[in-house]
C-alpha cells in the first residue's frame, strides 16, 4: 500500500477504486442472488401442484443431484469421466445391501455410509486414474465402472444380480414420515438432502480450493508451475464428488427400495453426462435445468410416443450443440444480459457478393434440404423403403412438395444458425 | 498333445475372425477421432445404417450379399460426407462435450428412425452357399463365414496399409495427423482430406455393420449397443494409428475368445482388464502420440 | 327398418344402463417400447391391441382405456416410477405388461401398498407371484418349460449327457436349474455349465460353443433371453457344424422365437424346445387368433410365445371386467375373481392356479422342421397336460417364501 501512495493521486485512487471493486467483487461473487431462490421456489410449488407426480419428481430430484456431483469434477475440476455411474452405485448398493443383509434400515445414517463407502471408492480409484486425461482417462473409468458390474454379477448370491433386491425396508426419515405411495415423503427428504449437499457443494466452489480447481481446468501446467499441489486437489474432489454420487445413489435405492445391476451400467454415466452439458456446465444450476428437462421431455415425449421418443431428445440434443453452445443455462445467461436488438445484433448487412462460394452453398443448402424433405416424404407417405419406387412414380407432386418443405426447413436453421454464431462471435464471452 | 495344439488354433482362429470385425468397424473411429481430435459416438449409427442397407438390398431388392455389402458401404460413404460438412464441420473447434452431445443426439435420432423404418425385430441376411456351414479340416472344422472374415479382414488391413503408408493421399494423412497447422502450411487441404477419410471410415463402419449382421443379428439398438467395444480398441490402440487399431482389436479379439473359451465364469472381465492394464502402462495407447 | 334399429338398440341401451352402469376401466400397459428389447414388448402390445380391437364389444356396456408407457430399460427403476405414476396419477385400474422381471419385482411392494392388481404378461422369474398377493401371472414361469424339458430329453431325445449355456442372469439361472432338476432326477448327467455373458449384448457365441462341442455331450441346453441373442446362437451353432458333430440343440421355447423363426435358416431345423406355443400349434384358438393376427399386421409377421400370452392377459382381464360388471376398484375382488380363471386360448387350455396366482398350462415338446410349404415351422413331438409351476410345488429357494 505504500508503495502505490507516492504516484499521482487522482491514479492512485483510481487504481484504489479498482482495487476495491475487485475485492468487492471476490467477496461478493459468494453471496445469493434473488435468482438462486428460483429452482428452490420452483421444487417446492411442485410439491402443491403436481402431488400425483412425486414419484417421477423424485427421480428429478435423485438425477439432478447426481448430475451436480458430476459438475463438481466435470465443470469446475475439468475431469471428463464415463464411470461417474460407478460411485452411484456402490452408493445405491451399499444403502440396499445394508438394509437386507445387516437389517441397518436408518435412511439418514444410510446416506453418511454410503457417502463412506463411495468416497472410498472414489479415492483409491481417483488416486491411480487422474493422472491420465482425456480418453484414455475416459476408456479407463469406464472399464472401472463395468468391472464392478460384472463383479456384481459374478457375485449374484449377494447382490442378487440383475434382478436386484426386492422389497427394501427402510425406517421413517427421522422416524416421523412414513414412506408413502404417493411418493411424497421421498420427495421431500429428497429435496431437503439436495438442499444440504448443494450448499456444501457450493461453499466449495466458491472457495479457494475450487479456485484452484478452475486454474487446473483452465491451465494445468500453469497451476504446477506454480506449485500447486494438482494431483491432490484432483484427488480430493474426485472423493467429494464421489461421495455426492454415492448419496444420490443411497436416495435412488431409497426411493425406488430397489437396486439392481444396471445402476453401473454406462447409460447412466452417459445420461448423467448429457444430462448436465444439456443444462451447461460449471455452473451448478446448470445440472438443476439439464436433467429435469430432459426428463421432463423424456417423460412427456415417451407418453406421446414410448417407441419413437428418442428421435425427440436426439432433436433437442442437436439444437442445443447447434444454437446454444454453452447448454440452456448458458442461453438464459444471454437473454439475461439483453439490452436491446441494436445493441445485439452487431453485423451489419452487407452487399452480398455473388461468389462460387455462395451459389455453392446456396446449392448445398438445397440439396441438403431435398435429402431432409424426401426422408420426411418417405416417412409420411408410405414409411416402407422398399416401395420407394412406387412413390416416386405415383406422387411426383408430393415427392416436390416434400423437397420444398425439407428445403425451406435447412434454409431456416442456415440463417438461425449464421444469426446466432455471428452474434456470439461479437457478443458473448468465451466459454 | 495335440488336444492343446488343437485348442489354440481354434481359438486363434475364432479370435482372428473377431478381431478382423472389430479392426473394421474400429478403424473409423480411430481415425475420425486422430485426425479431427472429434469424438464420434454416432459411429455405430454410421454402422448399423450399413448393417440395415445390406438387409434390405438382400431382402427386398434381390442383390447378392457380396455386392450389398459394397453398395451399402459405399452408400452409406457418401451419405456421411453431407453429415460431415453439414453437422460435424462445424464443430472441430469445439469442445468435446458439444461433440459428445451431438453425436449422442444423432445416434439417438438414427435410433428410431430406423425403429420407424425396419421396426425393432432383429434382422438377419440370407449368406450365399458357398459362406454357410464349415469346412472341414481332418482335425478341426471351421466355420466359412469366420474364414471369409478373416480374408476380407487381411484384405482390408493390407490395402489400407498401402493407402496409409505408400500413397500420396496417406502420407498427407498422416502429416494432417501428426500437426494439421504444418500440413495446412505445406498446401494441404485438410478440409477436403477430413472429408475424405470421414467418408471412408464411415464406409468401413457400415461394411462392419453388414458384417456383424451374421454374428449378433441386427436391430436398431446396435447403434450404441457395441459402441463401448469399439471406443476401447481405439483408446487401446492409439488415436489415428491403423498399426495400433490393428494390435488393439488382434489382442481384445483373441483375448476374449479364449478367455470365453478357457474361463467362461469370467468371460466379461478379460476385455477390461486388459483394457486398464494396457492404458495404466501406455495411455496413450500402442501407439499413439504421448 | 333403420328405425327399428335405433329402437332397439336405445331399448338394449336402457335396459343395460338400468342393470349396470357403464364404467370405464382404465389400464395401464408397460411394456420396453424403446431400446435393446423393443422387439418383445412389441410382440405383446401387437396382441393387446389386437384384442381389445376385437373384443371391445364383449364387455359392453363398459369400456376400457389404454394407457402405455415405456418400460425402458431393465433397471426395474423406470418401470416402477412410471408404473407407479399410472396408478397415483393417470388412476389406473389394472396394470399389465412388465417383460423384465426386474420391473415386476420392484413393482411388488407398490401393488401392495396401492391395492392394485398386476396382470404380469412376461416376467418369468418363478418367484415374482410370492412377492404382492396382487399379482397374477398369465405367462410362465421359467420352471414351466425347463422343468420337463429334463425328463423329456433324457427319455425321448437320448440325452445321456448334457451341456448347459446359460446368459448370466437370474432367469437363466432360474432355467437352467430347473433343466438341471428335471436331467438329473431322470437320470441325466450335466456336464459344463457355462454363462454366456450379460443379457445386454449379444456375445460372439463361437468361443463358448465351441468348449461345448470339443467337450462332446449328447445335447445342449441353451437359455438366452428371446431377442437378438436367439437369432446368434442358431447361427453359431450352424456355423460350427454342431448338429452333424452329434451335440443336439435343446432349450426353452425362447430359442425359437416364432417371428425369428424364418430368419434362422436350415441351422434351426432338428431344434427341440419345449414350450406353451408355436404358430404351428393345431388348436381352433389359434387358428383363429393367426388369422386376425395376418388380417391386422400382415402375412409375414408372425405371433410368438409371447403375443398368446399377451392375448390371453387381455382376455382374463376382459373376463374379469365382465365378472364384475365393470367394478374393478377394488384390487383384491379383481384378484379374487381371476382365481380359477380358465379358457382354451391359442396356447391351449390354461388356467390360473387359485393357490398361486400362476398359470397352469399345457408344454408341448416342438421340432423344427421344414414344412410342406418351404417354410420353417415345428412338429409337435409330446405333449405334457396342465403344468403347474414346479419351483413353487417344491419350494425350492425362494419360491419357498
Amino acid at each position: 500500500m505504500a508503495a502505490s501512495d507516492t504516484s499521482s493521486a487522482p491514479a492512485a485512487a483510481g487504481r484504489i477504486k479498482a482495487r476495491a471493486a475487485a475485492a468487492e467483487f471476490l467477496v461478493r461473487r459468494d453471496r445469493f442472488r434473488p435468482a438462486e431462490a428460483l429452482p428452490w421456489l420452483i421444487a417446492i410449488a411442485a410439491f402443491f401442484v403436481f402431488p400425483d407426480r412425486m414419484t417421477f419428481g423424485s427421480q428429478v430430484l435423485v438425477m439432478i443431484l447426481f448430475a451436480i456431483s458430476l459438475d463438481l469434477i466435470l465443470g469446475y475440476a475439468g475431469i471428463v469421466t464415463l464411470g461417474h455411474a460407478a460411485f452411484f452405485g456402490v452408493g445405491a448398493y451399499t444403502v440396499g445391501l445394508a438394509s437386507a443383509r445387516l437389517g441397518w434400515t436408518e435412511p439418514i445414517s444410510g446416506l453418511f455410509a454410503a457417502a463412506i463407502m463411495a468416497g472410498l471408492a472414489g479415492f483409491i480409484s481417483g488416486w491411480f486414474l487422474l493422472r491420465y486425461r482425456g480418453l484414455t482417462l475416459l476408456m479407463l473409468t469406464l472399464a472401472t465402472a463395468i468391472m464392478i458390474l460384472e463383479t456384481g454379477n459374478f457375485r449374484s448370491d449377494i447382490t442378487g444380480g440383475y434382478d436386484g433386491m426386492p422389497g427394501l425396508v427402510f425406517q421413517p426419515v427421522l422416524g416421523l414420515f412414513e414412506y408413502d405411495l404417493y411418493g411424497r415423503t421421498n420427495y421431500l427428504y429428497a429435496l431437503a438432502v439436495l438442499a444440504v449437499v448443494f450448499f456444501f457443494v457450493r461453499r466449495i466452489v466458491y472457495s479457494p480450493f475450487g479456485q484452484a480447481l478452475t486454474g487446473i481446468r483452465e491451465n494445468v501446467r500453469r497451476m504446477h508451475a506454480i506449485g500447486s499441489p494438482v494431483h491432490r486437489r484432483l484427488v480430493t474432489v474426485y472423493t467429494i464428488a464421489a461421495a455426492i454420487a454415492g448419496v444420490a445413489g443411497a436416495l435412488f435405492t431409497q426411493t425406488n427400495a430397489y437396486v439392481t445391476l444396471t445402476v453401473f451400467d454406462f447409460d447412466t454415466s452417459a445420461k448423467v453426462l448429457v444430462m448436465l452439458i444439456l443444462g451447461g456446465t460449471g455452473r451448478l444450476y446448470g445440472a438443476f435445468i439439464g436433467a429435469a428437462v430432459y426428463l421432463i421431455l423424456e417423460d412427456h415425449l415417451s407418453k406421446l410416443s414410448p417407441t419413437f421418443w428418442q428421435f425427440g431428445i436426439g432433436i433437442l440434443l442437436l439444437v442445443t450443440v447447434l444454437f446454444a453452445r454453452r447448454g440452456i443455462l448458458g442461453v438464459m445467461e444471454d437473454i439475461g444480459r439483453f439490452r436491446s436488438w441494436k445493441d445485439r445484433i452487431r453485423v451489419k448487412p452487407g452487399r452480398i457478393v455473388w461468389s462460387r462460394t455462395q451459389w455453392k452453398g446456396i446449392g448445398m443448402a438445397a440439396f441438403d434440404g431435398a435429402l431432409i424433405g424426401l426422408a420426411v416424404g418417405f416417412a409420411a407417405n408410405v414409411g416402407r423403403t422398399d416401395l420407394l419406387l412406387a412413390w416416386f412414380t405415383t406422387a411426383p407432386l408430393s415427392v416436390l412438395a416434400w423437397t420444398a418443405a425439407g428445403a425451406a426447413l435447412v434454409a431456416a436453421i442456415n440463417i438461425g444458425y449464421l444469426a446466432y454464431n455471428e452474434r456470439s462471435a461479437s457478443g458473448s464471452p468465451p466459454r | 498333445m495335440p488336444q492343446i495344439a488343437t485348442i489354440a488354433v481354434s481359438i486363434l482362429f475364432d479370435g482372428l475372425a473377431y478381431a478382423m470385425f472389430l479392426f473394421i468397424t474400429a478403424v473409423g473411429l480411430s481415425v475420425t477421432m486422430g485426425l479431427m481430435n472429434f469424438v464420434n459416438l454416432a459411429h455405430g449409427a454410421f454402422a448399423m445404417a450399413g448393417g440395415y442397407f445390406v438387409v434390405s438390398l438382400t431382402q427386398s431388392y434381390g442383390v447378392d450379399f457380396i455386392s450389398s455389402l459394397i453398395i451399402a458401404s459405399v452408400l452409406i460413404g457418401l451419405i456421411s460426407i453431407r453429415f460431415e460438412r453439414r453437422l460435424y464441420r462445424p464443430l472441430y473447434k469445439a469442445g468435446e462435450l458439444d461433440q459428445v452431445l451431438l453425436t449422442i443426439g444423432l445416434a439417438f435420432m438414427a435410433i428410431a428412425a430406423f425403429t420407424f423404418f425396419y421396426g425393432p425385430i432383429p434382422k438377419s441376411v440370407p449368406l450365399p452357399a458357398w459362406l454357410q456351414g464349415n469346412v472341414d479340416l481332418g482335425f478341426r472344422a471351421f466355420p466359412r463365414y469366420r474364414a471369409f472374415l478373416i480374408v476380407l479382414g487381411l484384405f482390408l488391413v493390407a490395402v489400407l496399409w498401402y493407402g496409409f503408408e505408400r500413397t500420396n493421399i496417406g502420407a498427407r494423412i498422416r502429416a494432417a495427423v501428426d500437426n494439421r497447422r504444418m500440413a495446412e502450411s505445406v498446401g494441404i487441404n485438410v478440409d477436403l482430406l477430413f472429408t475424405v477419410t470421414f467418408a471412408i471410415g464411415s464406409g468401413l463402419a457400415a461394411l462392419g455393420g453388414g458384417l456383424a449382421i451374421q454374428l449378433f443379428g441386427l436391430t436398431p439398438y446396435f447403434a450404441v449397443l457395441y459402441l463401448v467395444l469399439f471406443l476401447i480398441v481405439v483408446a487401446v490402440g492409439g488415436l489415428g494409428s491403423l498399426k495400433g487399431t490393428l494390435m488393439a482389436a488382434l489382442l481384445l479379439g483373441i483375448v476374449d475368445t479364449a478367455g470365453k473359451y478357457l474361463v467362461a465364469e469370467a468371460g466379461g472381465f478379460f476385455i477390461y482388464v486388459i483394457t486398464i492394464i494396457v492404458l495404466l502402462l501406455k495411455p496413450a495407447g500402442f501407439y499413439g502420440r504421448q | 327398418m333403420k328405425i327399428f334399429r335405433w329402437l332397439g338398440l336405445t331399448a338394449l341401451a336402457l335396459a343395460v344402463g338400468g342393470a349396470a352402469q357403464a364404467e370405464t376401466v382404465k389400464i395401464g400397459v408397460v411394456l420396453p417400447f424403446s431400446g435393446a428389447n423393443a422387439d418383445l414388448g412389441h410382440q405383446i402390445d401387437k396382441a393387446f391391441d389386437l384384442y381389445v380391437k376385437l373384443h371391445a364389444k364383449d364387455i359392453a356396456p363398459h369400456k376400457v382405456e389404454i394407457v402405455k408407457r415405456d418400460e425402458g430399460p431393465p433397471t426395474g427403476a423406470q418401470a416402477k416410477t412410471v408404473a407407479t405414476e399410472l396408478i397415483t396419477n393417470d388412476k389406473v385400474q389394472i396394470l399389465t405388461g412388465f417383460v423384465f422381471s426386474p420391473s415386476a419385482i420392484a413393482m411388488a411392494p407398490v401393488l401392495t401398498q396401492a391395492k392394485t392388481p398386476m396382470i404380469v404378461a412376461n416376467a418369468g422369474t418363478a418367484w415374482i407371484t410370492n412377492l404382492s398377493p396382487y399379482i397374477a401371472r398369465l405367462s410362465f414361469s421359467m420352471w414351466h418349460p425347463a422343468y420337463p424339458m429334463g425328463a423329456f430329453a433324457f427319455d425321448k431325445i437320448g440325452c445321456k449327457t448334457a451341456a448347459i449355456a446359460y446368459t448370466d442372469f437370474p432367469p437363466g439361472k432360474d432355467s437352467t436349474d430347473a433343466f438341471r432338476a428335471g436331467f438329473e432326477k431322470a437320470g441325466g448327467k450335466v456336464g459344463l455349465s457355462i454363462p454366456l455373458g450379460s443379457p445386454v449384448q449379444v456375445p460372439d457365441f463361437t468361443p463358448f460353443f465351441q468348449r461345448i462341442k470339443d467337450a462332446k455331450p449328447d445335447c445342449m441346453y441353451v437359455f438366452i433371453p428371446s431377442g437378438a441373442h436367439a437369432t446368434g446362437v442358431m447361427k453359431a451353432y450352424g456355423d460350427l457344424g454342431m448338429r452333424a458333430a452329434g451335440v443336439k440343440l435343446i432349450g426353452p421355447m425362447d430359442l425359437i422365437p416364432d417371428n425369428k423363426l424364418q430368419d434362422m435358416g436350415d441351422a434351426a431345423i432338428g431344434t427341440i424346445v419345449m414350450g406353451h406355443y408355436s404358430v404351428d400349434l393345431d388348436n381352433a384358438a389359434n387358428t383363429a387368433f393367426k388369422k386376425e393376427w395376418h388380417a391386422a399386421y400382415g402375412k409375414d409377421s408372425y405371433p410368438d410365445f409371447m403375443s398368446a400370452a399377451g392375448w390371453d392377459t387381455m382376455h382374463a382381464i376382459f373376463d374379469t371386467i365382465k365378472k364384475l360388471d365393470g367394478k374393478v376398484s377394488d384390487g383384491a375382488q379383481v384378484i379374487e375373481a381371476m382365481k380359477g380363471w380358465t379358457t382354451n386360448g391359442p396356447r391351449g387350455q390354461v388356467t390360473i392356479d387359485a393357490e398361486t396366482r400362476d398359470i397352469i398350462q399345457d408344454q408341448h415338446a416342438m421340432e423344427v422342421i421344414r414344412k410342406a410349404d418351404g417354410k420353417l415351422g415345428v412338429r409337435i413331438l409330446g405333449t405334457t397336460k396342465a403344468v403347474k409351476d414346479e419351483c413353487k410345488a417344491q419350494k425350492i429357494g425362494r419360491c419357498g417364501a
